[in-house]
């Protein structure tokens, strides 16, 4: 069920600002991948997550999800895109309705009309997809920012999406929150489901299979992590900041060092230094 | 922080506590009705050991209950003292210089203050006992037969508990916004109550502009889940009126049914006293 740009412009009204924040962007993202989104802030990335469940629709152009246009009045056919293209937000607090957690990962299905019977049932897979079974009926407030994310993909999942939307959901975490989100954004992919990430955190681009990267609106860069991290001077120009680890291995091949061209984490990089004596 | 979540929740596993809270509500409701009918001290003691019992079923410390009386100390102080001094009546206790104080004023000031404590103590248990989402949920129910008159009652039950989960996050960020303006020297502690809420206007201001954001970012957050005031919901979470709930209201209405009894048929202090007298 792919997500397919086709030539979108996207301008925030008039009287909001004047700003074009999506320029002629055609893109279609593939069932089954996982795809980050990266750019600097400003760059249109978050817009574009918002035209991809029809959100925002698109000033100029098409967006189609399983081929039908996110341009829609009818509430049942956008109700239909947003229970599949499901989306989480950056601030974990902010999107949460209820004060308890099963309630509030009842809240998606119970706008979708879903029996209550297997409402219970969707509660107790989607807490144990993001691993906070025990959860269930406490409250959220005492909860980690990266454990309230979980809660809020948990919220998403029990609404059985076949795209998920992170839109910038590490961008409020300590590092740990943003690796919880992560292993839970992975182990999803891993089950079949199509992730989309939205992040200015280069290391995060790093886990995924594509790397789309934006600049005023538009798309200026698109591949593997491994192509994209490679092209430094790009990297430079559109004001991306490579994981340290990955800086200093390009650093190292180009000062002759026989690494591998791939992209390491801390640990691979310094075990792989060691060796290449 | 666990009040501002919970209110006054007291979580314990009792039978009172697992009781329907749509029951509860009404049976609060009686029961503040019922209070104004009560006129002897017979019944209000039987009132009190009513309140007292329930407490006990709900496994509610007395000294958790009376909390809950503090806050209207001084208001039941007030009105007994007021009425202490400015009743009239035919049987003149005290006189002393302009102090004159009757027997009736004596009575009526006690017996006010019995009520005003008992007014205070019944809907305790009943914030002692049912969390604020199934207050919520039980208005929600109860409130339905409003849809006829096209009352939005699920949008504004939703709205109840949005405000229920949005208190913490924004007493959070109030502490946060006053220690930010007291590291940059604003003072909150000084001067008098102008100059206090004076100084409570810079915390206001992005409080304010704060929430409206959340607001915005929320309602944003609920487009994406799919949720419309006019479609059809499920809802995961009943309310199950159960045979205990029956009982439990038949047990209410008989209590409050002495209290009429009382009130217009059998005056218990009268018969308590000739039943002295007789002996």
């Amino acid at each position: 069920m792919p997500i397919r740009f086709d030539n979108v412009t996207y301008a925030y009204p008039a009287e909001e600002s004047d700003l074009v924040a999506v320029r002629e962007v055609s893109l279609t993202i593939e069932d089954g991948s996982f795809v980050c989104i990266c750019g600097e802030n400003g760059s249109g990335k978050s817009t574009l997550a918002k035209l991809m469940n029809g959100l925002l629709q698109p000033t100029v152009g098409v967006v189609t999800v399983d081929g039908k246009t996110t341009a829609t009045e009818e509430e049942k056919e956008l109700f239909a895109i947003r229970q599949k293209v499901g989306m989480v937000f950056q601030n974990p607090d902010n999107q949460m309705v209820a004060s308890i957690i099963e309630d509030e990962i009842a809240f998606g299905p119970e706008n979708l009309g879903v029996p209550r019977e297997e409402i219970g049932e969707r509660i107790t897979y989607a807490l144990e997809a993001v691993g906070m079974s025990e959860h269930r009926k406490h409250t959220p407030y005492k909860l980690s920012g990266g454990q309230k994310q979980r809660i809020a993909i948990a919220a998403v999942l029990a609404m059985r999406p076949e795209v998920l939307v992170l839109d910038e959901s590490t961008a409020m975490l300590d590092p740990r929150g943003r690796a919880e989100v992560l292993k839970v954004a992975e182990d999803l992919h891993r089950q079949g489901i199509t992730v989309v990430l939205i992040t200015h955190f280069m290391e995060e681009a790093a886990r995924a299979d594509r790397v789309v990267v934006m600049k005023d609106g538009r798309v200026v860069m698109d591949g593997a992590p491994e192509e994209i991290f490679r092209d430094r001077e790009a990297i430079a120009k559109y004001d991306l900041e490579l994981p340290v680890a990955d800086a200093l291995a390009a650093s190292l091949v180009e000062a002759g060092l026989p690494l591998e061209d791939k992209i390491y984490g801390e640990s691979a990089l310094a075990e792989a230094i060691c060796r290449s004596k | 922080m666990h009040n501002v979540v919970f209110g006054q929740y007291y979580p314990s596993d009792s039978v009172v506590h697992r009781l329907d809270a749509r029951m509860k509500l009404l049976a609060v409701i009686l029961y503040i009705v019922t209070v104004f009918f009560v006129v002897d001290y017979a019944m209000y003691a039987a009132l009190f050991l009513f309140v007292f019992a329930v407490a006990l079923i709900a496994k509610i410390p007395l000294k958790v209950l009376f909390r809950t009386v503090r806050t209207i100390v001084f208001l039941v102080l007030i009105t007994s003292i007021i009425n202490l001094f400015f009743t009239q009546g035919d049987t003149l206790w005290v006189h002393w210089h302009f102090i004159k104080i009757y027997r009736e004023g004596v009575e009526r000031a006690i017996k006010l203050a019995l009520r005003l404590i008992l007014l205070m103590l019944f809907p305790s248990i009943l914030t002692l006992t049912t969390t604020p989402m199934e207050l919520t949920d039980a208005l929600e129910s109860l409130m339905s037969p409003l849809k006829l008159l096209k009352v939005p009652v699920h949008a504004i039950a939703l709205i109840m508990s949005i405000a229920l989960r949005m208190i913490p996050i924004l007493v959070e960020e109030t502490e946060k916004i006053m220690q930010a303006q007291k590291a940059r020297g604003a003072d909150f502690d000084t001067g008098g109550a102008l100059k206090k809420a004076k100084a409570m206007i810079p915390v206001l201001v992005p409080l304010f502009v704060g929430a409206f954001r959340r607001a915005d970012e929320l309602a944003l957050a609920m487009d994406a889940r799919c949720y419309s005031s006019v479609a059809k919901r499920t809802k995961y979470r009943v309310m199950r009126f159960a045979l205990r709930d029956l009982f439990a209201s038949l047990f209410c209405i008989a209590v409050f049914s002495l209290v009429f009894l009382n009130k217009y048929l059998w005056p218990f202090d009268e018969m308590i006293l000739s039943l002295f007298g007789s002996l």
